[in-house]
């Protein structure tokens, strides 16, 4: 036996090795013969992007990459971003916004608004991509859909201002109620359920845009899915998607504004959502935009990319549970977290993401006030951290809770990296002040909007983004009738200012409702305001007139063109 | 021979029973809301989405219903891709999957075959201390570095060049597919290497190689008709499960390299809860690798003719 083990230590045979070099071209032969076979196959299956370059001076055309697949391209269920901006390329509704947020006429030439009704003048001009006129019945037929219960859409609430939306969708009013009629092909009439000052503004949300009414029918409950499921009335129309892999635009030449449309195909020849491919993808010339994650920044600084930032407009706070059996129901116990919490130091010492801005305000200050900003017209509540009054509330709160020592709070938050590093920073900030000790719960998406609509937390890690230009899209997240107040916060005052500013059609009035509103969280430490988030992106500059959003389609690819650096 | 053969199906007939309805229990019980998203919902909204789904009558009657739909091989509609039949997405991912996973496959056993047998000729020389050293890297080292630094590979070895080699991500030709396979074929691979060594220097010691030595074989002779021949099928053995192996954990690979396979539809799928298609998948997956070992067993008998199928 051991003299066995010992026989190939002592000499190595050379015409052993000779035949295992045998095996080994063998087997490279045969995987030559493997791949060659792979290759047929799949450009048989033909699943898969082509390899474009970022910028395509010959086709006039671009490549980008989309963060994830659209789960379908039906607008009145559409609820995600990456959806929102595959619509707005290719689709149009009643009013579109132009390079500087301003409002354009978009199918609707022109429109009268009164208090209660609005009046749109529809273009003649404008086909869908099958060659029949976009008409008024287009949008009354979408809006109904969006309405109708049986279609379960999410967004169906964006068209409560319409008369007898909420009636249609929630009280099995008839859809044929609804507040929104055809005249003619060209002129739709709608009327309001009560004044909604910023009516106009919603038309631009997708849940707005239009739905040829025959081609809709004729898919028999597949609209929207594929290809061969859409019909466009936008600037490009999808000519290509492979589920998962890639979506292709091509210009339009039946929009009835084509000649403002510059590019020829914008392709979206990666479904990719990983940072770091992203920016390798970027790297090789492949896309012209990516976004940059905080450890990515260094990167694109080593390779003098210009890193640009942009605001998207979201607000990011803890929300309390106001739940009775929780301690956080105590508004002593909040203003004590309240008055150790430092948005500054949060931003600028541990997330250190530039384009980020400390929190002040449940409104974001890029939001619209009487004529100026609404924060430059109502400053936000003034916040100084004070850890010793701090402690005074935790007192007066433990005595309110009968608790002889701080209660351990459970603090519910995400699965990223970044979401260990933000609630560790709480953890060890509530311990030093206060002695307060923080479970974190760290849980994926659906866990966590499963504990945090059955009140299974104390302190939540949220976040919310606009949906339409009006303060109302942030004022009435706390209200007690609004199902997105999941920590069950309830005010008397509050609910009767966001009241105030949804009847009002006095913009003064409804600013300073909504200026209560500010103050009420604050004081009231309803929730602790975070930050402001704003993102950091690559763009490679030989793609021009792109614009970037806070709400609507964001990149804004539609009026992009092509420099030829180098012919400059 | 038949007989066997039907057996084994009927076992793995009952085996994907028991994934299935494992599965389907475990899958309603856990915390998480299929029908959740960012923006909540009215009562009234999600009464209509129970009843479209289903999810407003009993479980007992969802899971009679989910099992007898699936005997006629109807997954149902996704949850999330709405009005997407769960078929349809599988038949759409499945077949890049599979094109990764054969290509990842015969890369691991080819080189995990040659390089094992290579180290087991040069035993505690420079080139199996090498080797070795290399393996316990393949084995440990888990696949999103691998993938991570393939990646980063590519985009360097570009611009060294200055023109694209490979590309960075992507699908659609072979060129896309070498380093994903590379990369997923690599744990397997190292492993393979480890048990053919170890295989291969087990069979040094047989009495038949005595036998065989004693009677003036020439060396490569016995090298490649006794040692190496024998020495294969403990790898063969193993295939099976490391087939089960690679093909699942392709998510990070895929997600990495932009592949449209499905098992990165599969992690999305359980990301976002999407009962139908989380539901399809694990059972298409189970079916699939069931097949997979019987297809080795059988294999086996082929190779090794101690072995008889009864």
């Amino acid at each position: 036996m051991t003299e066995a083990i010992r026989t190939p230590k002592s000499s190595v045979s050379t015409s052993s090795v000779w035949q295992l070099v045998k095996y080994a071209l063998l087997a490279m032969l045969l995987m030559f013969m493997l791949l060659v076979c792979l290759h047929a196959v799949t450009l048989r299956l033909e699943i898969g992007s082509e390899s474009n370059a970022a910028v395509d001076f010959a086709r006039n055309s671009i490549s980008l990459n989309l963060g994830s697949e659209p789960p379908q391209l039906d607008s009145t269920k559409s609820t995600d971003m990456v959806s929102g901006q595959v619509l707005g390329h290719v689709m149009e509704g009643l009013i579109r916004y132009g390079p500087n947020n301003e409002i354009l006429p978009g199918i609707a030439e022109s429109w009268e608004v009164s208090e209660l009704s609005a009046t749109f003048y529809l273009r003649k001009n404008a086909v869908w991509s099958n060659g029949s006129p976009v008409t008024a019945d287009d949008f009354v037929f979408a809006w109904q859909t969006a309405l109708d219960p049986e279609t379960a859409s999410q967004y169906a609430f964006i068209l409560y201002p319409l008369k007898n939306g909420e009636a249609i969708n929630t009280d099995g009013a008839d859809v044929e109620d609804l507040g929104a009629k055809a005249i003619d092909d060209f002129t739709l009439k709608v009327e309001l359920e009560q004044p909604t000052p910023y009516f106009i503004k919603l038309l631009a949300f997708f849940t707005y845009l239009p739905i040829n009414r025959e081609f809709y029918d004729s898919r028999d409950g597949t609209y929207g899915t594929s290809v061969e499921d859409l019909i466009f009335n936008g600037p490009f129309t999808v000519s290509k998607w492979q589920h998962g892999s890639s979506l292709r635009l091509e210009k339009n030449v039946d929009y009835w504004n084509s000649e403002d449309i510059k590019l020829d195909a914008i392709d979206f020849a990666y479904i990719i959502s990983d940072p770091n491919a992203i920016i390798n993808l970027f790297a090789t010339k492949k896309i012209v935009m990516a976004g940059l994650q905080a450890e990515n920044i260094e990167r694109a600084l080593a390779n003098r990319w210009p890193v640009k930032e942009h605001v998207d407009g979201s607000v990011f706070y803890l929300g309390f549970n106001h739940r009775e059996d929780r301690p956080t129901s105590n508004r002593n116990l909040r203003k004590a977290i309240q008055l150790v919490c430092d948005p500054e130091e949060l931003v600028y010492k541990v997330l250190k993401t530039p384009g980020n801005r400390p929190g002040e305000s449940i409104f974001p200050v890029w939001l619209r006030g009487v004529n100026g900003y609404f924060r430059d017209e109502y400053p936000a509540p003034k916040h100084k951290p004070d850890p010793d009054l701090a402690r005074e509330y935790l007192v007066r709160a433990l005595t309110e809770l009968e608790l002889s020592s701080p209660p351990q709070l459970i603090f519910l938050t995400g699965d990223s990296e970044f979401s260990t590093k933000h609630a560790e920073y709480y953890q060890s900030l509530f311990k030093e002040n206060l002695g307060i000790e923080v479970r974190i719960d760290q849980q994926i998406f659906q866990q966590r909007l499963a504990k945090m609509t059955s009140g299974d937390y104390d302190i939540v890690a949220a976040g919310w983004g606009p949906d339409y230009d009006d303060v109302l899209t942030f004022g009435d997240l706390f209200t007690s009738w609004n199902a997105n107040n999941r920590g069950l916060f309830k005010n008397d005052e509050l609910d009767r200012n966001v009241q105030i500013a949804q009847q009002s059609s006095d913009p003064k009035t409804r600013m300073e409702a909504m200026n209560r509103v500010q103050h009420i969280l604050y004081e009231e430490a309803a929730i602790i305001f975070e930050y402001e988030r704003g993102s950091n992106y690559v763009a490679d500059d030989r793609v021009q007139g792109v614009t970037r959003r806070v709400v609507g389609t964001d990149p804004d690819y539609t009026r992009a063109y092509i420099v030829d650096k180098a012919k400059e | 021979m038949p007989r066997y053969v039907l057996m084994r199906l009927i076992q793995g007939v009952i085996t994907v029973w028991f994934i299935a309805t494992a599965t389907f229990f475990v899958m309603h019980n856990i915390p998480g809301d299929p029908l959740a998203d960012e923006k909540a919902v009215s009562d009234e909204i999600r009464e209509n989405l129970e009843r479209k789904y289903g999810l407003d009558k009993n479980v007992w009657v969802q899971y009679g219903t989910y099992m007898l739909n699936m005997i006629r091989g109807d997954f149902g509609l996704s949850f999330k891709h709405e009005n997407r039949p769960v078929n349809k997405v599988i038949a759409e991912r499945f077949p890049v999957s599979a094109i990764l996973g054969i290509l990842a496959i015969v890369i691991a056993g080819m080189g995990g075959v040659l390089w094992g047998a290579l180290t087991a000729l040069y035993r505690n020389r420079w080139p199996d201390v090498v080797i070795i050293i290399l393996v316990i890297l393949g084995i440990s080292v888990p696949s999103f570095v691998f993938a991570t630094v393939g990646q980063l590979g590519i985009v360097v070895a570009n611009r060294v060049v200055g023109f694209e080699i490979l590309p960075v991500a992507g699908w659609g030709t072979i060129w896309h597919m070498l380093v994903p396979a590379l990369v997923l074929g690599l744990g397997t691979m190292a492993f393979l290497t480890r048990l053919m060594r170890t295989s291969m220097l087990e069979i040094v010691n047989a009495d038949y190689i005595r036998t065989a030595r004693s009677k003036g074989v020439p060396v490569a002779q016995i090298f490649a008709k006794h040692q190496f021949r024998n020495a294969i099928l403990p790898v063969v053995t193993v295939l099976g499960p490391s087939i089960a192996a690679i093909t699942t954990g392709g998510f990070v690979v895929e997600n990495v390299f932009a592949i449209p396979g499905l098992g990165r539809t599969f992690v999305e799928a359980v990301q976002q809860s999407d009962y139908t298609l989380i539901m399809g998948t694990t059972v298409f997956y189970g079916a699939f690798l069931v097949l997979m070992v019987i297809v080795v067993d059988i294999v086996y008998a082929f190779i090794d003719p101690r072995v008889k199928l009864k």
